[in-house]
């Protein structure tokens, strides 16, 4: 691991300074993903600037109807929350469903978020890799590919991300609060929070440099079925092959978004609207314009068929 | 008051191949760049305390608390398997939660109270975790022991504090202790010698004999 210096900081005011005091400095919260790519020496940030005591530990009601998620509140305590379990099964179900109980309790809602790839050629520093080093270009479209992405992917990049909660926020219209250097707030939709590769893979988030997170924002309860299935290559512990977030109302209609096959929780809002005519509808809409690698061709009729899986649990 | 050692210095420095490296005196809260060339390193003075013992010491600040814990406190208990969080051997109590210690940096844990297996029971006085996964043959090579049974022991106040699981039926209703639900929870240890029929056992017996 390459040296950094450290430092602590107790509010958002004296974080976004640090930050801004110090060229490539990174925060730090849970650490889980950063210090892992720190070993590896893919992240290599010369300042840490530790968060945890900055208070944003807690969930609290909108004036709306909804809930304000602090961005350190942890995967376990968000998961175990009274008010998400009962209004927000899905997203419960979905933290549930991602790392081992030892991560979920060091994991942060914001950290889960910014969490990045899993392809094994973005962690393999002998090759090349655009989101590792911008130009050097991807191993994967060649190599092997099996848990990659099928859609909207590039030439320069098809690694998906990998969190479970993000598609349950995605599938729930979440906002990301967050504030920048000059104390600046702005409110993202969760739509527009991640982006797709195009040519630059390495900028993976519309953050700006120093923006810090603060919380996430769940609209008023919607009520349905809330379903998150996730197919993966061992019953517990493992990456999504894919998986499928979805709140079913009684007719039939709904909403629908899935992980493990983009570089972002995919919805298409046209999908929804298939979703009641059945899974093979709503998955032809998801994945319209698919680009399958002959590796991972197999995650388009896995998506149709847990679609339908899920449609039919909906329904029981 | 335990220092860092000197022995362990030398060897970090060897291994990223620095030549002498003079540490920063200690500023709490913040450390400032080696003005020098080439690898540095920066050290930082934490106070944590661990198994009840307060102990005040400088490190590196890239030392993972799992470091602090083996190369600086000398309580190899607690053991490295893979370093990236994916096997669970390094498993400790921090704060009355289990965490991968090897993802965790030390100056991270300021103020904080870790338990490592040596704090959980001792060879004449064991923990009833300790004592079942003896008397179930819980091990074969006893690597992953120690984090199975901090992972267990943690894991246990979990299902009582109501934290529901991926195999959770109902979010609304009370947690039960089944094979399934001991299985997925404990999936973040991994026994390469595959006791794990032996180790639902050894967890199964404590948390029945709990209530």
């Amino acid at each position: 691991m390459k040296a950094f210096t450290y430092e602590r900081v107790s509010s958002p005011a004296q974080a976004a300074a640090a930050i801004a005091r110090h060229p490539g400095a990174k925060f730090i919260a849970g650490g889980t993903n950063l210090l892992d790519l720190m070993k590896l020496q893919i992240e290599t940030p010369a300042h840490l600037v530790d968060i945890n005591s900055l208070k944003l530990d807690r969930i609290e009601p909108t004036p709306e109807g909804g809930l304000r998620i602090g961005a350190l509140m942890r995967n376990t305590d968000l998961a175990a929350d009274e008010r998400i379990r009962r209004d927000y099964g899905v997203l419960s179900r979905a933290l549930l469903a991602g790392a081992s109980g030892q991560l979920r309790n060091r994991a942060t809602t914001a950290g889960n978020l910014l969490q990045r790839t899993r392809c094994p050629y973005f962690y393999d520093t002998s090759q090349p890799c655009n989101k590792r080093e911008p130009g050097s270009g991807c191993s994967a479209l060649d190599g092997v590919s099996r848990q990659l992405g099928i859609i909207g992917v590039s030439e320069a990049c098809i690694a998906t991300h990998p969190s479970d909660m993000a598609v349950a926020m995605r599938v729930l219209d979440a906002t990301v609060e967050t504030v920048d250097a000059g104390g600046a707030t702005r409110a993202i939709p969760i739509a527009e929070f991640h982006r797709l590769p195009g040519d630059t893979p390495h900028i993976e988030t519309v953050l700006e440099p120093g923006e810090l997170i603060t919380a996430v924002t769940l609209p008023p309860p919607v009520g349905g079925k809330q379903i998150y299935r996730k197919v993966r290559d061992r019953a517990s512990y493992a990456f999504a092959l894919i998986s499928v977030a979805a709140i079913v109302q009684q007719d039939g209609t709904g909403r629908v978004a899935l992980g493990g096959v983009a570089h972002k929780p995919w919805r298409i809002e046209a999908a929804d609207a298939e979703l009641s005519r059945g899974a093979k509808a709503a998955a032809e809409a998801l994945l319209a314009g698919a680009k399958p690698t002959p590796d991972n061709a197999f995650k388009r009729p896995l998506v149709e068929r847990t679609l339908a899986a899920v449609l039919t649990e909906a329904r029981a | 008051m335990v220092g860092s050692d000197d022995v362990d210095l030398n060897r970090r420095d060897l291994m990223v191949g620095a030549g002498a490296c003079a540490a920063l005196p200690a500023l709490p809260g913040a450390a400032m760049a080696q003005p020098e060339s080439g690898e540095r390193t920066v050290e930082l003075q934490i106070s944590l305390k661990v198994n009840g013992q307060s102990h005040t010491l400088n490190v590196d600040t890239r030392t993972s608390l799992l470091d602090l814990l083996r190369e600086n406190l000398h309580l190899t208990g607690t053991k490295k398997g893979c370093d990236h969080g994916q096997c669970g051997a390094c498993t400790v109590i921090v704060d009355g939660r289990r965490i991968n210690s090897c993802l965790t940096l030390a100056v991270m844990h300021e103020g904080g109270e870790i338990t490592t297996i040596e704090g959980l029971g001792q060879p004449d006085n064991l923990h009833p975790m300790q004592e079942a996964f003896i008397k179930h043959d819980g091990y074969q090579c006893g690597y992953c022991t120690p984090g199975q049974i901090c992972s267990s022991v943690a894991m246990l106040e979990e299902i009582k504090a109501g934290i529901p699981s991926h195999v959770t039926a109902d979010l609304l209703a009370p947690v039960h202790l089944t094979e399934s639900e001991l299985r997925e929870r404990m999936s973040g240890n991994i026994c390469r010698c595959g006791a794990y029929s032996n180790i639902v056992e050894a967890i199964t017996e404590v948390a029945e004999r709990q209530g």
